[in-house]
């Protein structure tokens, strides 16, 4: 809960997530001349940062997603956004005319509207084992460690884009590389899940999960569980990258904001949720296509919608002391 | 050199005189990739409220940087970046991988005292 209101720093709107979406808000908004505050619980940039290059985003023949957050970084803080990154919204008021969010139970802002842009996390396997041997075996980016894996068994786990596509990279480095997954079909493009399953170096198996990581001071061999038969297998392998999808980031407004059964905020058109003067965008919404493209244009279109929202709120205003005076 | 807004240790010499000359140092050795990346920004936040530690980076692909991969306390470690931890000149503490602002927070805590 929030303390007093009258202690806190007032801006006219509140982005909860630095990534594209986000940023993109907070340009437009500061660019109109609001006064904005962006919070971040993680690093400036979202899931972009975790891109090594992009090459679809119309404009910019090529680039880093790192440098592309730096850039939407420096242009937001340009017009006048203030940002606060890797800190936690420990405590919100939402739902009345001003919100109020406390950040690492020490700091109280409030805003007259707030865009929820707060992204995904990528989704661990809630292992115990996962967690204790990550970095010593487990690791959820192939090329930052794959090179330490030169020669030797390693798997990886899930069956999407990015688990097709890291898969066939580890081959670079990798002895072998046998992906597991849970369906009885991958949810790839079909272009990368022929070339996964092409490829002299990997091996599939599919309908299955991991049970466990083995391994004390390093990953030695992952347990698999068919779902088939529920019988249990051991397969020796060093590495284990996982790539099992995001989460959208909707724990802190579970039982506020109206939430699709995959826990995404609902919103219409304009990126409004069922609450007055909040809004969404970008991967924490309920949609298809998740895109750096799409994140700028759910966040462009927000910003506009908080535009509108705090002209008609000060004209309601306006009107009313109008039509006390007269 | 690191495009971060910490200090750069360049050689391993360097490194030895910073280790030497401050009770407490962290430094980060990494690339610039998803996992590296937001432990450096972690360390960026951290480094105002943290006034007795002493943040540093290195590059991970740097010759030099092999003073701290050949650590005997990264010894076991397959993911980057190498975060290593020193009091007195001593290691007391070594993670690899990602780390969370409070996983971060949590060594400094228990090793340096805030």
């Amino acid at each position: 809960m929030i303390n007093s209101v009258n202690k806190m720093k007032k801006y006219d709107t509140i982005i909860i997530g630095a990534g594209p979406a986000g940023l993109t808000s907070g340009i437009y908004l500061a660019r109109a001349k609001q006064s904005v505050l962006i919070i971040d619980q993680g690093t400036v940039g979202g899931q972009m940062i975790m891109t090594h290059k992009i090459a679809n985003y119309p404009g910019v023949i090529d680039i880093s997603g790192y440098e592309l957050a730096n850039n939407m970084k420096a242009q937001a803080k340009e017009f006048g956004c203030k940002i606060i990154s890797g800190s936690k919204i420990t405590g919100m008021d939402i739902s009345g005319g001003i919100k109020s969010i406390e950040v690492d139970g020490e700091d109280n802002y409030s805003s007259d509207a707030v865009i929820i842009a707060a992204g995904g996390e990528p989704r661990s396997l809630g292992l115990e084992s996962e967690k204790r041997l990550k970095g010593k075996g487990i690791s959820y980016c192939a090329t930052c460690d794959g090179d330490f894996f030169q020669d030797q068994d390693i798997v990886v786990v899930g069956g999407g884009n990015s688990a097709l596509e890291e898969a066939v990279s580890l081959t670079k480095y990798a002895r072998s590389v046998t992906i597991i997954h849970q369906f009885d079909h991958f949810q790839g493009f079909p272009h990368a899940i022929k070339e996964a399953a092409e490829h002299p170096k990997i091996k599939i198996i599919l309908e299955s999960v991991v049970e466990e990581f083995n391994g004390d001071e390093n990953l030695n061999s992952v347990i698999i569980k068919n779902l088939k038969d529920g019988s249990l297998k051991e397969i020796n392998a060093s590495g284990a990258f996982i790539f099992i999808g995001y989460v959208p980031r909707t724990g802190p407004f579970k039982g506020i904001i109206a939430l699709n059964q995959k826990d995404e905020i609902i919103t219409d058109i304009e990126m409004r949720t069922n609450i007055s003067g909040v809004f969404a965008a970008g991967d924490v919404i309920s949609k298809r296509y998740r895109q750096v493209t799409t994140a700028v244009s759910d966040g462009t279109i927000a910003a506009l919608s908080v535009l509108d929202f705090l002209n008609s709120k000060k004209q309601k205003i306006e009107y009313s002391l109008a039509s006390e005076v007269s | 050199m690191l495009k971060t807004n910490l200090k750069h240790i360049q050689s391993a010499s360097e490194l030895n005189k910073v280790v030497s000359e401050n009770e407490n140092v962290m430094v980060c050795c990494g690339r610039m990739g998803p996992m590296c990346i937001p432990v450096y920004d972690a360390m960026e936040n951290l480094e105002e409220k943290y006034e007795n530690v002493k943040f540093f980076d290195m590059e991970f692909d740097n010759p030099e940087a092999s003073v701290i991969r050949s650590l005997p306390e990264c010894r076991n470690f397959s993911g980057l970046p190498f975060t290593v931890y020193y009091k007195n000149g001593k290691v007391v503490k070594a993670t690899s991988s990602i780390q969370t602002k409070d996983e971060v927070k949590a060594i400094l805590n228990d090793k340096f005292g805030k």
